[in-house]
This record gives structure tokens, sequence and C-alpha cells, in this order.
């Protein structure tokens, strides 16, 4: 069963909080990995490996670049679904 | 001083994580109440592996519990030691005001991250090479506790890792003393650091015959100098030093622990693990510490020995004692703390560096723990049953460590 976009949202924001320390509050879907959550490139691909085993999804890392924001990831994620 | 001397070094701030506390005066207060930091191991590899080996003195406070998250996560354990005994020392230090471009890290370790080389090798063959822990490489690289201590300072003077296996964390404390009289940095952090609590080092170990296999009985089985000594308990654990020049301590108004006076370096060329029987690397190490630190040997009132409690290592440093120091070794006053501590390999200099200035400052040397039937092969006054009292006034104090490989390291320390 696919899973919400709210659903995803807190189930990424528990990746990025145990990944970073980040206040999960704080992953907000404006958010910028870069610019407002300081996420550095190493970080991104160990929370994008982790995303995909948590949600089921495949993430190629091409696609990694263009998912800039929080929300970015999680419509890719809920598209990705299947 | 007159002056064409060395500048002196000082030690103005000390922190440890070990099988007796999750800090240093946790560590002190079992030191010298006599209790043991070993304990049955309750991972599930132990019996998967039916290793032949049951305990070790593992952490008594784990870094889960001071560490956050992330820092868990993107730390070997090894530098998560290295990182909670850095922020002790450099608390009791004073967290000292000083030029990041004057301020160094060494932090040795015997065998690194190997936890995180392991667990990601297990990923890779479980999962994939997609799932391999993007950090593993900054991770498991042995200068990884030292470039964590440096980030955590901002220390960019220079941050250095000797790797010399049991003599590690003492050759740290050796190089301190060179940079700081080298002039390139006024304040250096250093020590040793080591989480080799892993099934494949435990084997490893015991394939070589070198750990005790007392499983029945962990709390007595590291027994130096005792005739039923039976190999080495893996101990694992950071201790981390702030050391700077005098002129630098007294500047800020810091209270030196000790002056970190002496050390003296040297390798055996024998054998690859074996210590050489006469001893003579050992004690060259040992004469040489004295003898920087302008200091002979009668002034040297009592030795923290590397003492492991393997048959041939106590008897070749008691020998090597004996070597350097002749009818002199008679007042020297003898504690073997890995009774007590277990071996920290590269962490284990660092720690009894520890211990050998809080002897000095409260002019007492702990009881080596667990010797029932004193060895008649060796001929030194160790310790045992109570603790000692030191004398009073100006006092040298020596700690040795010596490193598969044939490294020999010798330090001294003298009181403020």
């Amino acid at each position: 069963m696919a899973l919400s976009e709210n659903e995803i949202l807190d189930g990424l924001a528990e990746i990025i909080n145990e990944e970073t320390g980040l206040d999960a509050a704080d992953v907000q879907p404006d958010k910028s990995f870069t610019d407002d959550l300081d996420i550095d490139s190493l970080s991104m691909m160990t929370i994008v490996v982790n995303a995909e085993e948590k949600f089921g999804v495949r993430i190629p890392d091409e696609e990694v670049k263009n998912l800039k924001t929080v929300k970015d990831a999680v419509s890719y994620i809920a598209g990705a679904q299947s | 001083m007159t002056p064409s001397s060395p500048a002196r070094v000082v030690v103005t701030g000390i922190g440890a994580t070990t099988p007796l506390g999750g800090t240093v005066p946790q560590t002190w207060e079992a030191i010298l109440a006599g209790r043991p930091g070993a304990r049955t191991m309750d991972y599930d590899w132990v019996e998967k592996y039916a290793l032949p080996v049951t305990f070790a003195a593992t952490l008594a406070v784990p870094t889960s519990e001071v560490l956050s998250k992330p820092e868990q996560k993107r730390l070997d354990p090894s530098a998560q030691a290295a990182l909670v005994a850095a922020r002790e020392a450099w608390e009791d230090a004073g967290k000292p005001e000083v030029d990041p471009e004057r301020l160094a890290v060494v932090i040795g370790t015997g065998i690194g991250g190997v936890q995180t080389l392991l667990a990601q090798w297990d990923n890779l063959k479980e999962k994939g090479p997609r799932r391999v822990y993007p950090l593993s490489v900054p991770m498991l690289m042995a200068n990884s506790p030292t470039a964590t201590v440096s980030l955590e300072l901002g220390a960019r003077a220079g941050a250095q890792t000797p790797v010399s296996a049991c003599s590690s964390g003492a050759e740290a404390m050796g190089m301190a003393i060179e940079i700081i009289r080298s002039g390139k940095a006024d304040v250096v952090v250093c020590g040793g650091a080591e989480a080799a609590v892993h099934a494949l080092p435990i084997a490893g170990f015991a394939a070589m015959q070198a750990l005790s296999t007392r499983n029945d009985s962990p709390e007595t089985a590291s027994r130096p100098y005792d005739t039923g000594r039976d190999g080495f308990v893996l101990g694992e654990g950071a201790a981390v030093i702030v050391v700077e020049s005098e002129e630098h301590a007294k500047a800020r108004g810091a209270t030196p622990i000790a002056v970190l006076s002496g050390y003296g370096l040297s390798s055996d060329a024998h054998h690859i693990a074996a210590p050489e029987p006469e001893g003579a690397g050992a004690s060259r190490a040992m004469v040489e510490a004295v003898d920087k630190a302008g200091l002979s040997a009668k002034d040297v009132v009592h030795i923290n020995a590397h003492a492991t409690s393997t048959p041939v290592g106590d008897v070749a440093e008691a020998n090597a004692i004996r070597r350097a120091f002749g009818d002199e070794a008679d007042h020297m006053v003898v504690s073997g703390t890995k009774s007590m501590t277990g071996h920290l390999l590269g962490a284990a200099g660092a720690l009894e560096a520890v211990l050998t200035m809080l002897s000095l400052r409260d002019r007492v040397a702990p009881a080596t723990i667990n010797i029932e039937d004193f060895d008649p092969a060796i001929d030194l006054d160790v310790v045992r049953g109570e603790n000692r009292s030191l004398p009073d006034g100006d006092l040298a104090a020596l700690n040795n460590s010596f490193g598969f490989g044939g490294h020999n390291v010798a330090l001294v320390f003298t009181t403020p």
C-alpha cells in the first residue's frame, strides 16, 4: 500500500534526524537540503540509501542531484512507489 | 632551568573513558579500590563463532550514553571514545584559549576502525555495494580519532597518528613533547584510542595464544606477575591529555597536574610479536626517557609497568627494568594496572600515563590485583595487597609501553 506524502515526510524527517541530529520538526517541504538543512553530499547519499530501504523504492544516483528540497524528495518517493 | 634547556612540557588536562569508568575520576576511584573491569561479553557473535575467549574489559559507560545519535552513527567506536576523552580533558584544562594554528592533536591507535571495517564488509556481502555506508572510509581509517578531535577543537597546527600497536598512545605523548619543543604549537591534545572488542581481533589474538582464556572468572583473568597468568584481557577505551609549554600554561594561569619530562623510544628488530628476552631495547627506551628528563635512576620512585599478564612479556619487562636501572630498581615501586583496566592496546599507554600522573598527584602506587602466587622470576617491588604511599617532595615516575613489532616507549612524569 502506497504511503501518503505526509507519511513519507515523517519517515524522511526521521532518517534525517538520525543521520544529522537535525530536529525532525525542522524538516519541512520547502527546506533546501544544502542551503537550509546544511546536509552535505555524503550525508545526502546516506539519507537516499536509507530512504530506499525504508520506502522500498530506487532513487538513481543521477536523480539525487535533482532533489533540491524536501518536497522534491517526498514527491519523487511518492511517485516511485508502486 | 638554564636558558639552553628545552621547554618544560606540562600536563593541564586529563580525560578518559575506560572499562572502569566513563571519566578519569571514576576510573581512578576504581583503580584505588582494586576493582576489575573485565566482564563476560553478551554480544551475539561470541556464541555464533564459538570464540575461545568470552570476556573482555568493555567500556564501563558506553559512548551511546554520552554522544548524540549522529556522532554514534558517523564515528567509529574508536573515534567516539577519543571524542569523549578529549572533551573531558579539554574541559579539565579549562578550555584553553589558543590560536587554532598553535593547537595540535596527536592520538594513536593500534588497530583503527576495525569495527567499521567489519560491519561494512558484512553490509557489502549481504546487501551490495550501494548499501556500504558513505562514511565507511573516513570512519575506518586509523587517523579517524585524531581527525575527529582536531575537528572538535578546531586544531590547525597538525593532526598526527602514531601507529605502533600497544605503544601508540605513549608514542603520541612523546610526539607531543617534540611538537611543543620544536615551537610548532603551544598546546597539544594527545593520547590513544582503541575499540577492537570484536570477534576477529579476539580470534586473532586468541590464535596467537596472547589472551587469557579464564572464561569462568573474567575478574581474576588479568593477573600480571602471578604464576598463573595466561595472557592479557582485551580492553577498549581512550585516554587523552592536554599538554602545553610551561610558559603558555603560566601565562593563562593554568595549574599543571604533572610535568611530561621525558620520553625514550627504541625498536627491537628481533621478532614481529615476541619481546626480545634480554630486554635490551626496552631498557634503552627507559634509560633514554630518564636521561632526557634530566634525571637519574635514583629519582624514579614509581613505575607503571606495561605488565599485560602474559607469561613471557611480564618477565621480559622485569628483566629490562633491572637491566636499565640495576640496584636502583630496588626503590622503584611497580604497579601493573592492567590487572584492573585490561589491555587497551593503542590506548593503553595513554591511560597508564594518566594513572601515573594521578599516582604522583595523590602520592599513591596502586596495588596490582589478582596476584595469588607472586612469580619468583619477577625481581621487582610490585605493589600488591594494598596501595602503597609514595614519599613527599619532588617525585618522578616512569610509564612503559611496548608494542607488537618491537616498539618500546617509556615516558617520565614528574610532580609539578
